[in-house]
């Protein structure tokens, strides 16, 4: 018998709520090969396809992305319940290209009525 | 036996039907006119056991389940785990055929046991097995009350095919009787340690109440909205039970882990996990673990589990490290400690209580805004957002008298955190064991417990929950059991998903082969034909977020006229 429920709790360190980056420190990456790799890699189990996050898995990590340096040395080296990523599982070209994706997320509509 | 088990005034008595109990079956239906209790057909022990387990928690009163001692009760066993889990009575009778000699050649030898309840009696509460009609009767009532007794856990009565089905002797019918059963009240808290634990709490600078399985019944709810309101503290709940309402500013369970960093006492009511509430283990590299409070933090625990512990199966979590600990029904203590919270408030604490309620009351709002923002992400994606499905249904069912009888598959807590959740009924808590199956047939079960009073039950049904025993949802069509079921497909066992890919992180083999043994797709399985095979309304699957509303305003119609209905949607993970 399978047990099925142990919510992973990610901490908030990689969150979208941090300040935005600096434009200077965005490197340049295929948004489209990253959305694949994102499915591929498994980004989404935690933070859904559109990396809208999860209150139970794992934070939402765009529109408005950390800046490169802390996204990257987060997923080499997590400090949540997040698995660490090595580059050799995750190339840093790899890394790039999702990092572009989860910034490219369009911001949500406003006044959704559903949501009032 | 029909007469003394008419006399626990069961609605209802679930089974899948066996020959061990083929006696007592017959007299149900005949006899006793299959009624109080009516027989309801199930397709799997499993199914039986947890629509009694469901039910209890809507109705507040068991439900019975029949099945064989050997086969049935094998079938039934992860149900009657979760039930205990979750400390809810199921009165399980459980059939046999004791002696040898008359056993029939074949089957009915491999459907027979010596001792039927060694197999589940680690996760039962008590067991007996009566050798005649008044003995019977006796451990009927005894079952009865030990069952109902906090903490509440299932219990098992084996009747032999013999006293099913013998002709009674003058000797035993001139001993028979029904005895009178009387429920015991619920132990309540020691005067002296709810004194103590009000000195604490009148005199914190910031208390946080978790309740687990703390409110047992409306009243519960009630007790513990007067514990918050008089001293104006935060209540997180931990959603074994509906404990609190949703949308009251002292409802504090979005803000749960800043709170009980900077609590200085934390009160535990029914906390299964009292540990695992002020600490955490990192499923890291290697597991470490941490405090999640600050030092000399006060613990108070209110648990009935004090009084009954067992030591095989282990979900009785980490050893709690507290100041208080009342052996004693939360839901019976939380009057008296109200009063004792009253008379200890000075006026200097009343308006530090004041103070400290305002400022709640600012994080509540804040916490639902902030949800509602979250919520609006990847509103129009598909697979459809967990988001957009809960407010997609909030939106039919707010008007109603509305309950979310289950919610199997994890959705990053959208309803606790956007539906305004106010009855007892609303929210009922999951599993308690987390064994997958629980979600359909809990679902159904609450229905039917809900059905007389009208109320419109909803699940939010997980893909592999849904799989485990899909028959349960002939059980709904057959007798008629208005349930809405919205399907939360992700396609995958999902939580293992994430276990797998943790694992090959952790072994440095790349994550790219974690679907292999764990998701639910080639083929993916059509939710809705399943469903209509077995006579339930289904639409689906729906993968277009902008189909969702009009396809619940269709199963509504459908529920509303004492159906189920079910409607499979393609989700994101969670």
């Amino acid at each position: 018998m399978k047990t099925a429920f142990f919510a992973f709790v990610i901490v908030a360190s990689v969150s979208a709520q941090t300040p935005a980056p600096q434009p200077n420190a965005v490197p340049a990456g295929n948004a489209e090969a990253g959305k694949k790799l994102f499915v591929s890699y498994g980004c989404y189990q935690c933070h859904g396809y559109e990396a809208q996050g999860s209150s139970a898995t794992g934070p939402r990590l765009g529109p408005r992305a950390i800046a490169f340096a802390a996204f990257s040395r987060y997923v080499r080296q997590p400090t949540g319940q997040m698995p660490p990523y090595t580059a050799k599982v995750v190339s840093d070209a790899d890394l790039t290209n999702i990092y572009a994706f989860v910034s490219s997320r369009l911001a949500p509509a406003a006044n959704i009525p559903l949501l009032k | 036996m029909v007469d003394v088990i008419k006399t626990l005034n069961f609605e209802f008595i679930a089974s899948n039907p066996g020959s061990s109990f083929r006696g007592i079956h017959e007299s149900i239906i005949n006899y006793g006119n299959n009624t109080k209790p009516e027989f309801i057909t199930c397709c799997h022990e499993e199914s039986a056991v947890a629509m009694a387990h469901g039910y209890f928690k809507a109705e507040g009163r068991p439900m019975a389940v029949l099945c064989h001692g050997t086969v049935g009760m094998q079938h039934a066993a992860m149900a009657i785990y979760n039930a205990y889990c979750d400390r809810v009575p199921v009165y399980i009778l459980a059939g046999n055929s004791l002696d040898a000699t008359l056993r029939r050649p074949g089957v009915e030898w491999a459907h027979s046991v010596q001792d039927a309840a060694a197999m589940v009696r680690d996760f039962i509460k008590w067991d007996d097995l009566p050798v005649s009609l008044p003995h019977f009767a006796e451990s009927a009532m005894r079952a009865y009350k030990i069952a109902m007794t906090p903490p509440m856990m299932p219990v098992l009565v084996v009747i032999d095919g013999g006293l099913q089905e013998d002709p009674i002797s003058h000797e035993v019918s001139s001993r028979l009787r029904i005895p009178r059963l009387t429920v015991a009240t619920p132990p309540q808290g020691d005067s002296g340690a709810v004194a103590e634990a009000a000195r604490l709490l009148v005199n914190a600078q910031n208390p946080v109440l978790v309740a687990d399985r703390a409110a047992r019944t409306p009243a519960g709810i009630t007790h513990l909205i007067a514990l918050a309101e008089a001293l104006q503290a935060p209540v997180v709940s931990q959603g074994g039970r509906m404990n609190f309402p949703s949308r009251h500013p002292l409802n504090q369970t979005s803000n749960a882990r800043p709170l009980i960093a900077d609590a200085d006492v934390i009160l535990g009511l029914e906390l299964t996990d009292f540990w695992g509430t002020v600490g955490t283990v990192r499923d890291g590299l290697t597991r470490t673990s941490r405090s999640l409070v600050k030092p000399g933090t006060k613990l108070i625990s209110i648990t009935a589990l004090d009084l009954a512990a067992k030591g095989n199966f282990q979900d009785f979590q980490r050893y709690p490290e507290v100041d208080v600990a009342m052996a004693a029904d939360a839901e019976a203590t939380l009057p008296a400690l109200v009063e004792a919270c009253k008379r200890a408030t000075t006026s200097d604490r009343r308006t530090a209580f004041d103070a400290r309620g305002t400022r709640l009351a600012q994080a509540h709002a804040s916490a639902l805004e902030r949800a509602r923002a979250e919520a609006a992400y990847a509103w129009d994606a598909s697979p459809i957002s967990t988001a957009r499905m809960t407010m997609e249904l909030w939106a039919q069912i707010k008007s109603e008298d509305w309950a979310l009888v289950a919610e199997s598959g994890i959705m990053s807590d959208w309803t606790s955190r956007l539906w305004s959740f106010e009855k007892h009924y609303q929210s009922l808590g999951g599993s308690g064991g987390a064994g997958v199956g629980y979600g359909a047939p809990a679902a159904v079960g609450a229905a039917l417990a809900n059905k007389k009073h009208g109320r419109l039950s909803v699940t939010i049904q997980g893909d592999g929950d849904f799989l485990y025993a899909p028959g349960v949802w002939w059980t709904a069509a057959h007798h008629r059991i208005p349930l809405l079921a919205i399907m939360h497909n992700n396609r995958a066992y999902h939580q293992e998903v994430m276990h797998v890919q943790r694992m090959a992180s952790r072994h440095n083999r790349g994550i790219t082969r974690a679907h292999i043994g764990t998701t639910i797709d080639d083929p993916n399985v059509d939710f809705a034909k399943i469903a209509q095979g077995l006579g339930v309304h289904a639409q689906g699957p729906i993968t277009n977020p902008n189909e969702l509303g009009p396809a619940i305003k269709r199963a509504i119609e459908v529920v509303k006229r004492g159906e189920p209905s079910l409607i499979d949607v393609v989700t994101q993970p969670r």
